[in-house]
This record gives structure tokens, sequence and C-alpha cells, in this order.
């Protein structure tokens, strides 16, 4: 069957699937191209380079401000859970969406969120401040973050010191 | 005559007939953050919630498909210039209320 064909492969090419339905063959009417361009439908580009920054390390945040000097309590609070979890920082990334306006605004659509701060582990999203917190102290990100590999290890830090 | 709370009662009225919640507590933190940086120029009084729902209809979703649900109820309330800027959720089903509910009185 050709439109399944096609369907598939659109689905593949781009990097986020399963998100909006299949186009249908006919042309969208003028209230749908409205309608796209009220919600500011994010470029090809900016979901690019969102799509790399997701990668760009196992465990990313997209926040206000930097890890150093938080711009929002969410986002601190956000940081303090994964600096309390014992995250590498290694295999950490933190984003200020504050600092470009494309980001700020294309990240939310991209991850189908509407707030910051938001958490990517292993590019997958996982949630923003109030499901981090929760997942810290129910114990699920503890799980997730050590199934991932993405904590420092212990003794570690005593580089040279431990045997056995 | 007009109410005073216009964002509270449209969060109120879409999350009760979209959820038919067994618990809403609706929270106006927004004095809390009125002096930062983000709400200088903002006059609304409404932009700062934090919300406690209880419903069936989070049955079976994670929490991120559950506050996505909220979220979509609340698309133009957040989409709005000067709405709200700020949205804590905690969603929970009945039983996981009713489990909470006997951890919490167990401890003290």
């Amino acid at each position: 069957m050709l439109s399944r064909t096609v369907f598939s492969r659109a689905v593949r090419q781009t990097a986020f699937s399963a998100i909006r339905p299949a186009a249908t063959p006919v042309a969208p009417s003028p209230f749908l191209l409205s309608l796209a361009a009220q919600r500011r439908l994010i470029s090809d580009a900016v979901r690019q380079a969102i799509d790399k920054a997701v990668a760009s390390a196992p465990v990313v945040l997209f926040m206000k401000g930097t890890p150093e000097t938080p711009q929002c309590g969410f986002s601190r609070a956000s940081i303090q859970v994964l600096g309390l979890q014992g995250v590498n920082p290694e295999k950490f990334a933190a984003y200020n969406v504050l600092e470009d306006q494309e980001l700020r605004h294309g990240i939310k659509e991209y991850s189908d969120w509407p707030t910051i701060p938001q958490l990517y582990v292993d590019k997958e999203f996982v949630g923003g401040c109030d499901i981090i917190i929760s997942m810290h102290q129910n114990g699920e990100l503890a799980k997730l973050l050590e199934e991932k590999g993405v904590l420092v290890k212990e003794g570690e830090q005593a580089e040279g010191e431990t045997k056995e | 005559m007009a109410s005073g709370t216009p964002v509270e009662d449209a969060i109120r009225q879409k999350i009760t007939t979209a959820l038919k919640p067994t618990t809403l507590e609706i929270y106006n933190d927004s004095h809390l953050h009125a002096h930062h940086k983000p709400m200088q120029g903002v006059t609304s009084r409404e932009t700062h919630f934090r919300l406690v729902i209880t419903s069936e209809a989070f049955q079976s979703k994670m929490q991120p498909a559950r506050h996505r649900l909220v979220y979509s109820l609340l698309k133009d309330e957040l989409a709005q210039e000067g709405g709200i800027h700020a949205l804590q959720l905690r969603t929970m089903t009945p039983e996981e209320e009713a489990k909470r509910r006997t951890q919490e009185t167990g401890t003290d």
C-alpha cells in the first residue's frame, strides 16, 4: 500500500515520531494553515538543534539560568535534585533557555510541555520540576539514573586510593 | 459582576468539567513571586498556581501524561501574555490519594 510506505518513511525521517497523526493527502485548509501559523510551529532548523542538544549528554536539563546561577526557583530545585542524586557532571548538560528565544519557545513545542525546566535522560523526556521532585522522593529517579549509569561511581572521587 | 479571580475560576471550571476530580485544591502562590524579575510589568495577580488534583482520569497514566492532560486543558491560560506563568501540579488517582493518606497518618 503506497500511502502506508510513504507514511512510515516519513515517520522514520523525523526524529520525533508518533506526535502528530499522518497528514491527509488533501491540501490543508486555510483554517489549518492559520492555526499552524498561530501556534508558531518550530522550524526544522530549530528542531534539529534541539535534537542535538537532547542527544548531547545522557542527562540534559533545559532550564532558566545556569546550574551555578539559576534564574528561577523551579530550575534551582531541579538542579539541586540532580546534584543530590549524584549525577556525574561529565554526563550532564544544561541549556539556558533565557539565552536563546528560539530554544525557549521551541523546547515547549518539541516536548509538548509548556513550562521550564525540562529534564531528558537518554534522549527521553522525563518531566518538569514537580515530576523530578516526586521521582526524587519516591526513589524512581535514583533507579532511573542508576540504570542509565549516569551517577558518579562510589569511590571515584577518592581516585587511586581505593583498592578493592 | 466580574469575578476577581478569572484565571482561578477558569482553572476550576475546566478541570472540574473535564476530569471530574474527587479532590481539587487550587492555591494561588502569585504573591510569593510578585517581585521576581519576569513578573515586572505584569499586573495580573493570578500568575503562579499550585494544583492538587485527584481524578479517575489519571488511571493508568504516567505522570508526564497526567501533566500534559492538565496543561492541554489550560492551554489558553498558559499561552496568554500575562497569563499563568508557573503551574505546579500534584496529580493522583483516588487509590494513590488513599495510600498517601494512610502513609501520612502512619508516620505521626
